[in-house]
């Protein structure tokens, strides 16, 4: 199977899609490689969301910002993956929560973050089934969710790239210093530029190529309902998930996350745990989950959850993404590490990745999220 | 007589036999539609995994078709709004 193609991506996520589409749409050839199916990893095992609530001002931000208005025009150019501006309400249970909120969105908004605040008096006028008994929020007209897998599977099939799935990547071409393929277990392909979207599983492809890239996973689960009637119109999410995102903690972490979808059914994340590859299902985390939904929505406590899955978010210690050439080998690029927030960055990450491939001017600077910062002498 | 109705229509079953069983043998391939898009919606998976087959029974809640005993008289709808 050996043949020449622009750009080579590991990975079928929707990191991989979104880096296939740009790169098609600036004149590139693409092909794309995944050991498993289109979304076969932790793009399958989310919400979908497309976040720039749960971000302090800061490169992941600018990125998510970017990101924002990339997929918005992807929903136009492609479409069919359930694109809705449906619209973010965080809110708070006490008044610790709501200071800390009011904080928050003011240093958002500065940074550019669309966000109203929201009396405690008026939560049920967005949220006409939310709990009584909360303190107050702040509603962020800009969240977005997309149906990944599909997003995914869009991508790649408008963007006209060579997909191969179930193939997987064993090696590197090199050419002198450079990369300039993969090996793979059906055989090798030479690559203008080899992208490394391999996702929670980036550092290995990165050792692949002698070069170190520090993303390990972080466990969640989420918990989904019967179809029901529409039981909230936006994105909840109660203040705390904000600081979890963020957390360095170790142990188990869970925050209230409640969204429907156009199925009818409502997922309900989110927990965050350090524990490997463990797939095990954990009844204690799930209970957590629903309790804490339910605490948000008192009428979740009346339905069947119908199954719950996890998946792998893949974290660098400084969590931000990696995303940009990398200057330790010639000819590869990384495009990984999104952690949770995966699907939101895909579209921006894959706009800035072809401006990178193409010589462009880039849109947003990639110093942060340069790959070579983990080994860099403090 | 074993008989339900399923919005309106008389359904025969044999004692033992689920709803979502009756209704395929009556020929019932969609119980329900999307809310959004208006989809089809019928048994699925068959064996109360999918909760696509939901329907109410007497008024009650939202049941799985595949996994509910049909009994004589059992007023049957497609779930609304589901």
């Amino acid at each position: 199977m050996t043949r020449a193609t622009d750009v080579l991506v590991i990975g079928a996520g929707v990191v991989g899609a979104a880096c296939a589409y740009h790169a098609a749409r600036a004149g590139l050839t693409a092909t794309v490689v995944d050991r498993g199916p289109v979304a076969g990893g932790t793009t399958g095992a989310g919400e979908g969301d497309i976040l720039v609530s749960d971000k302090e001002p800061g490169p992941e931000l600018d990125l998510a910002l970017l990101s924002t208005r990339s997929w918005h025009d992807l929903a136009g150019e492609v479409g069919g993956f359930e694109y809705e501006v449906k619209g973010g309400l965080v809110v708070a249970a006490t008044a610790g929560g709501v200071a800390g909120l009011a904080g928050l969105t003011a240093r958002q908004r500065a940074a550019g973050v669309e966000v109203t605040p929201v009396a405690a008096g008026d939560l049920t006028g967005y949220e006409p089934h939310l709990a009584g008994d909360l303190a107050g929020g702040a509603f962020y007209p800009q969240d977005a969710q997309v149906q990944p897998m599909l997003a995914a599977a869009r991508l790649l099939r408008a963007s006209g790239a060579r997909v191969c799935t179930g193939v997987t990547v064993t090696g590197m071409l090199r050419g002198g210093d450079r990369v300039t393929g993969v090996r793979t277990d059906h055989g090798p392909i030479a690559a203008g530029a080899v992208v490394n979207a391999a996702g929670t599983w980036g550092g290995d492809v990165a050792a692949l190529a002698g070069v170190r890239v520090p993303v390990l996973p972080r466990r969640g689960f989420v918990l989904v309902t019967e179809p029901l009637p529409p039981l909230g119109r936006h994105k909840v999410y109660a203040a705390e998930y904000v600081a979890g995102v963020g957390s360095d903690d170790e142990g188990l972490e869970t925050s209230a996350v409640v969204e429907g979808t156009p199925a009818g059914t409502v997922l309900i994340g989110a927990s965050r745990e350090r524990v490997g590859f463990d797939r095990g299902f954990s009844l204690p985390v799930l209970r957590l989950l629903a309790r804490q939904a339910i605490a948000l929505f008192p009428r979740l406590g009346d339905v069947a959850a119908i199954r719950a899955y996890c998946g792998f978010r893949p974290y660098c210690p400084d969590h931000l993404p990696v995303v940009g050439p990398d200057p330790r080998a010639g000819g590869l690029l990384h495009a990984c590490g999104h952690e949770g927030a995966g699907i939101g960055l895909a579209a921006g990450t894959g706009r800035v990745l072809a401006q990178v491939l193409t010589g462009a001017e880039l849109e947003i600077d990639l110093f942060p999220f340069r790959p070579e910062r983990f080994t860099e002498a403090s | 007589m074993n008989e339900l109705t399923f919005e309106g229509r008389a359904v025969p079953f044999v004692p033992g036999q689920s709803i979502g069983a009756a209704l395929t043998g009556a020929g019932v391939t969609s119980v329900r539609v999307t809310r959004l898009g208006g989809r089809p919606r019928g048994l699925f998976c068959g064996i109360g995994v999918c909760f696509d087959c939901l329907v109410t029974v007497n008024d009650g809640p939202p049941s799985r078709a595949c996994v509910v005993e049909a009994r004589p008289g059992d007023v049957v709808k497609g779930a609304r709004d589901a």
